[in-house]
C-alpha cells in the first residue's frame, strides 16, 4: 500500500492507504478526525466538506492520492485556538445549528464561498447544496451575511 | 446522597468528578395524582372546547398527555446532581436528537437554581429500565414532561444548598440570595454552590416553589443551544465519532427488497482476501420484539474497505414480503380497502377528494448506525436511540443475556424524527458483535439507508364534505394507510411484547389499537364542522413502517386544510374569512389573524403567484401559516415566502421554537411538493437525497417570519411536531390558487427522472 504525505490542519501527517481510498475515511478511521461526516458517500449531501488549499471538496469523493502534498483543513483547524473563524462566530451568534450533523459540512461551505466573494449574492448562496435534513437554511443564510459584514 | 457512575463509556468519559445527585421525589407526587397533567390553567376554550360531534377526544387527552402520564411515576428517579465544581448535571432521560429538548431543559434549571446556562449539562441518560415509560423521546412530549417536574426539582435543589449556608452561617436563608451559582450573604459573605454541595446532601429536603413566570430571566429568552460551540468546532460527537477500543467499521448490504432474504453468498473467501477485511457475516432473520434487518455485514479497517467489499459481495438474494408490490398496486389496494362515504343529502352542496401519499422517508442526515460489544457475559450498546429500554431489553434477549448485564449508551444524534423509534442498527451490530467477537461500529449505506428505513405508511384519502342551508353540516374523511408498526410500544418491554404479540405476525391486535390510539389522541380538527369523522383504516403489509415527524396528522390536516378552501370557495367566501366563523379555539383564531395581518392576506400577487393559507392545533399547541408560492411553472412550484404564527402556551425557548418552525417548513415544501418515494418489486427506487428531493436552501424561501405568541398562563404544548401541518396546508392551497388545479396527488412537483442504482447493490463511490 503506498504511503501518502499532506498536511491536516497545519499538522504534518503520513498515511498508508490503498490510493483510491476516499479522504474521509483516511481522516475519520486513520487519523481519528471526526468533524466530516459521512451522510451518502455520493458527493450529494456535502455533510464531508473539508478545504483542500483553501477550496471546498467533498472528502467521500476525493481520493487521498489527490492530496499528496496538498494543505486539508477540517472544521476542526479552522479556528485559531479559543478565537473562532467569523463564520464559526456568526453561527453561534444567530444559534444556526439544530443537531449540528451537516453543520461542519455548512460552515465549510461558508468558509470556501467567503473566500471567493465577501459580497456573495443570494444565487450564490442558493447554490450551496450541503443538505440540511434540520432545515437550518433560513440562519445559515443570514449567518453567512453577517460573517461577510465581518471580514469586509 | 448516592454516587454515580461516569457516563459514557471507554474512551471518553465525562472526565469531572460529581459527588452528590439529588433525586427529588416531591413534585411527582402532584403531577402523577391527576389526569389533567399540566399544572397551568389554561387560557382560553381548551378546557371547554365547541364540543364536535361526535366528541374529539384530542380536546381532552393527547398522546401527549399519556406520555406525560405514563412517565410521572418514575420522574423521582431522575437525576439532578451539583458537582464540586459548581456545574450542575441532569441526566435528561431522552434523546437529543436536535429538537433542543437538552437545551429547553437546561434554561429551566438555570432559572430555577440562578446559575448560568454554561454551568449546567444535560445529557443523555444512559438506558435506565427502572425509568419504566419515562424514556421515549417522542409525540413531541419531552418538554411537556418536564416541565411540571424539573423547575420544582431545581428549586428545591437551589433552597437545600441555600439552607445549608444559612446553618453555616447561622442566618436565617430566607435572607440569602443567589447570583451566578453563588449564595449571598447580607453581610457580603458568599459561597460557591460547589463549596456547599457536600454539606447540602446531608440537609432535610426543603419544599421550595418555582418562580413566578414574571421573574423569569432565562426562560422565554431567545438562547443558544447547550452543544453549538462544540458544534461550531467539531467536537460535537455522534455515534461513529466515539472512540470505542477495538470498534470495528462494518456495513451491511441489504436486500433486492424490503423484507428479502440471503440465499447464498458465492464468494466469500475472494472478499474475505480483500485489503483491511476482518469478517463477513451473514445476518439471518430472527430479533425479539421486531425483525431484524437481513443482509450481509462486513467488517474490515475502514469504512472505505468495508464499503468496497460489500459492492463487490455476488449474494444471491430471495424475494421479500412484498415482491412485486409497487406505489400504483399499493394505492390499489389502499383505496379498495377505505370503506365508502355516506352518500350526501340531497340538494346539499357537496366537495369530495381523494388524495395520495407515496411512502416517505425520515432520513436523518446521520446514517443509521450503532456500535455494540457483545461478549460470553455482558453487552455495552452506543446508539442514538429514542426507546432505549426496550432497545437494552430485545438486544439482551438476541443475545441470550440477563438485562441487568447490558449497558445501552444514550448518543446524540443526527436527527431522528421518529425513525429511530426503533433499534434495527443495534440488533444488526449486536448480531455481528457476537458472531466475529469483536467491537461491531455499524454504519448503514445512505442508499439502504433510504431503502429498507421504516417507512411513513403510503395512504389514500378518501374525503366528503357538505354544506346544507349555507353552513358546513358534514366532513367525512376516511384514511386507508398500510399499518404503522407500533411496536416500540412506550419504550419498555410491556408495552412493546403487547404489540408484538402474537409473535412474527405482521399485524397484531394490540399494534392496531395503539394505532388507533395513536391516531385519536394526535389528529384533531380545529372546525366546527357538524358531523365530522376521520377514521383509519390500517392496511397490512408486512414491511418496515414508523411514526414519522407528525405521522398520521400532517397527512389527514393536509387535506382538511385543502377541503376547506374548497368548501369556501365553493361558498365564495375568502378562506381567512371562512377559516375564523369555522376554527372552535380561539387560539387558533388568534394565530390565524396574526399571521393574516403580518403576511398582508390578500394583497396582490403577479400572475403565476399566490397567498395560501393553513391552521392547525396539535400536541396542544396552535400555529398557523401563510406562505406566497410562485408557481408559474406548475411543475416546479416553489415557496417565495412565509409567515408562521406558533402559540405553544409557555415558550421556553424563542431559538427553538423558531427552528422547529423552519423544520417543519421544510417537512411541508419537501412532502407536498418534492418528496415521495417510488416503490417497484417491493423495493423503493431511491437511493440518495438527489433522487428523494429533501428540502435544499435553493428551495427554503428567504422570506421567512416566525411570530411566537406571548406567554398568556397555557401549559406548554409540544414543539417538535405542530410546525408542519400549516404550512403544508398552506403550500397546498396557494397552488391551487395560482394553478387552479387540485392538489390531490403528492409530491404536486414533477420529479426528475434518475437512474437508480440495482436492486440490492449499492452504489460505487464516486472517486
Ligand atoms: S458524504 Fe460526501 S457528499 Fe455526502
Ligand atoms: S442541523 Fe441537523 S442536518 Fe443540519
Amino acid at each position: 500500500m503506498p504511503t501518502y504525505s499532506f498536511k491536516v490542519n497545519g499538522k504534518a501527517v503520513k498515511v498508508t492507504a490503498p490510493a483510491g481510498m476516499a479522504l474521509l475515511w483516511v481522516l475519520r478511521d486513520k487519523l481519528g478526525i471526526t468533524g466530516p461526516k459521512y451522510g451518502c458517500g455520493m458527493n450529494v449531501c456535502k455533510a464531508c466538506t473539508c478545504l483542500v488549499n483553501g477550496s471546498a471538496v467533498t472528502a467521500c469523493s476525493t481520493p487521498v492520492s489527490s492530496v499528496q502534498g496538498q494543505e486539508v483543513t477540517t472544521i476542526e483547524g479552522l479556528a485559531n485556538g479559543d478565537t473562532l473563524h467569523p463564520v464559526q462566530q456568526a453561527w453561534l451568534d444567530l444559534d444556526v445549528a439544530q443537531c449540528g450533523f451537516c453543520q461542519a459540512g455548512q460552515i465549510m461551505a461558508a468558509v470556501d464561498l467567503l473566500s471567493r466573494t465577501r459580497n456573495p449574492t443570494d444565487a450564490d448562496i442558493d447554490a450551496i447544496e450541503n443538505v440540511c435534513r434540520c432545515a437550518t437554511y433560513g440562519r445559515i443564510r443570514a449567518a453567512i451575511r453577517a460573517a461577510a459584514q465581518k471580514m469586509s | 446522597m448516592d454516587a454515580m457512575g461516569e457516563g459514557g463509556g471507554p474512551g471518553f468519559s465525562i472526565g469531572r468528578r460529581r459527588l452528590l445527585t439529588y433525586a427529588l421525589s416531591s413534585p411527582v407526587v402532584t403531577i402523577a395524582a391527576g389526569f389533567g397533567v399540566n399544572l397551568a390553567t389554561p387560557s382560553s376554550a381548551v378546557a371547554a372546547p365547541t364540543p364536535l360531534m361526535p366528541a374529539d377526544s384530542v380536546d381532552y387527552y393527547d398522546v401527549g398527555d399519556s406520555i406525560v402520564q405514563f412517565a410521572a411515576p418514575t420522574m423521582p428517579l431522575v437525576k439532578l446532581s451539583v458537582g464540586t465544581d459548581g456545574k450542575v448535571t441532569l441526566e435528561m432521560p431522552r434523546l437529543e436528537n436536535g429538537q433542543g429538548i437538552a437545551t429547553a431543559l437546561g434554561m429551566m434549571i438555570a432559572e430555577e437554581m440562578d446559575v448560568p446556562l454554561s454551568d449546567v449539562i444535560v445529557h443523555s441518560a444512559d438506558a435506565q429500565p427502572e425509568l419504566r415509560y419515562n424514556q421515549i423521546t417522542g409525540g413531541s412530549s419531552s418538554v411537556r414532561c418536564f416541565d411540571p417536574v424539573l423547575p420544582v426539582m431545581a428549586a428545591e435543589a437551589r433552597a437545600r444548598l441555600v439552607a445549608y449556608a444559612a446553618q453555616q452561617w447561622a442566618l436565617d436563608p430566607s435572607t440569602l440570595r443567589v447570583e451566578a451559582g453563588v449564595v449571598i450573604a447580607p453581610d457580603g459573605r458568599s459561597a460557591t454552590y460547589g463549596s456547599l454541595t457536600v454539606g447540602a446532601a446531608t440537609m432535610p429536603l426543603p419544599s421550595a416553589q418555582p418562580k413566578d413566570p414574571s421573574q423569569y430571566t432565562v426562560i422565554g429568552r431567545f438562547t443558544g443551544r447547550l452543544d453549538a460551540r462544540d458544534i461550531v468546532t467539531g467536537r460535537k460527537k455522534f455515534t461513529m465519532d466515539l472512540a470505542v477500543p477495538n470498534a470495528k467499521p462494518t456495513m451491511l448490504r441489504m436486500p433486492s427488497q424490503i423484507r428479502g432474504q440471503v440465499i447464498s453468498v458465492n464468494n466469500v473467501a475472494a472478499v474475505k482476501a480483500m485489503p483491511g477485511v476482518i469478517d463477513v457475516v451473514v445476518v439471518p432473520p430472527g430479533g425479539a420484539i421486531v425483525p431484524r434487518q437481513v443482509g450481509v455485514a462486513v467488517m474490515a479497517d475502514t469504512f472505505g474497505q468495508a464499503w468496497d467489499a460489500c459492492r463487490a459481495l455476488d449474494i444471491t438474494w430471495g424475494d421479500g414480503t412484498n415482491k412485486g408490490q409497487s406505489n400504483e398496486s399499493i394505492f390499489a389496494a389502499l383505496r379498495a380497502a377505505n370503506p365508502p362515504l355516506a352518500a350526501p343529502p340531497s340538494g346539499a352542496l357537496t366537495i369530495d377528494g381523494e388524495f395520495e401519499f407515496p411512502p416517505a422517508t425520515a432520513c436523518p442526515l446521520e446514517v443509521e448506525c450503532a456500535i455494540v460489544d457483545a461478549r460470553a457475559d455482558s453487552a455495552e450498546i452506543w446508539a442514538g436511540m429514542q426507546t432505549p429500554i426496550v432497545a437494552l431489553q430485545a438486544t439482551a434477549a438476541d443475545l441470550g443475556l440477563p438485562e441487568d448485564s447490558v449497558k445501552a449508551h444514550v448518543i446524540p444524534s443526527g436527527g431522528a424524527f421518529g425513525r429511530r423509534l426503533f433499534w434495527d442498527p443495534v440488533q444488526v451490530a449486536a448480531y455481528v458483535s457476537k458472531a466475529t467477537g469483536r467491537v461491531c461500529k455499524l454504519m448503514y449505506h445512505r442508499s439502504d439507508d433510504i431503502r429498507h428505513t421504516r417507512l411513513r405508511p403510503p395512504q389514500v384519502h378518501n374525503v366528503r364534505a357538505t354544506v346544507i342551508g349555507g353552513t358546513v353540516a358534514t366532513y367525512e374523511q376516511h384514511i386507508a394507510a398500510i399499518r404503522l408498526d407500533a411496536r416500540h410500544g412506550y419504550g419498555e418491554k410491556g408495552t412493546a411484547e403487547t404489540g408484538a404479540f402474537p409473535e412474527g405476525m405482521p399485524q397484531t391486535f394490540a399494534n392496531m389499537n395503539y394505532e388507533q390510539f395513536f391516531f385519536k389522541t394526535m389528529v384533531a380538527s380545529p372546525y366546527n364542522y357538524g358531523f365530522s369523522t376521520k377514521l383509519l383504516t390500517p392496511v397490512t403489509f408486512d414491511w418496515n413502517t414508523v411514526s414519522y415527524r407528525s405521522v398520521h396528522i400532517q397527512p389527514a390536516r393536509l387535506v382538511e386544510e385543502i377541503i376547506t378552501d374548497e368548501i369556501a370557495r365553493a361558498m365564495g367566501i375568502d378562506p381567512v374569512a371562512f377559516r375564523l366563523e369555522y376554527l372552535r379555539l380561539p387560539r387558533a383564531r388568534a394565530v390565524l389573524q396574526r399571521v393574516a395581518g403580518a403576511a398582508q392576506w390578500g394583497k396582490a400577487m403577479p400572475a403565476g403567484f399566490a397567498q395560501g393559507v393553513g391552521v392547525h392545533q396539535e400536541s396542544r399547541s396552535f400555529t398557523a401559516c401563510i406562505v406566497e408560492l410562485d408557481a408559474r411553472d406548475p411543475l416546479h412550484a416553489k415557496v417565495v415566502r412565509a409567515t408562521i404564527a406558533i402559540d405553544v402556551g409557555k415558550p421556553i425557548n424563542p431559538s427553538g421554537i423558531e427552528q422547529q418552525c423552519h423544520g417543519g417548513l421544510a417537512e411541508a415544501i419537501s412532502l407536498v411538493l418534492n418528496a415521495g418515494l417510488t416503490i417497484k418489486d417491493g423495493l423503493p427506487q431511491e437511493g440518495s437525497y438527489s433522487q428523494y428531493h429533501w428540502a435544499r436552501m435553493i428551495d427554503f424561501p428567504k422570506a421567512v417570519e416566525v411570530i411566537i405568541m406571548p406567554n398568556i398562563g397555557d401549559p406548554v404544548g409540544g414543539m417538535g411536531e405542530p410546525g408542519m401541518s400549516a404550512p403544508s396546508g398552506a403550500i397546498a392551497n396557494a397552488y391551487a390558487r395560482a394553478t387552479g388545479i387540485k392538489p390531490r396527488k403528492f409530491p404536486l412537483n414533477a420529479r426528475d427522472p434518475f437512474v437508480a442504482t440495482p436492486a440490492g447493490q449499492l452504489p460505487a463511490p464516486p472517486l
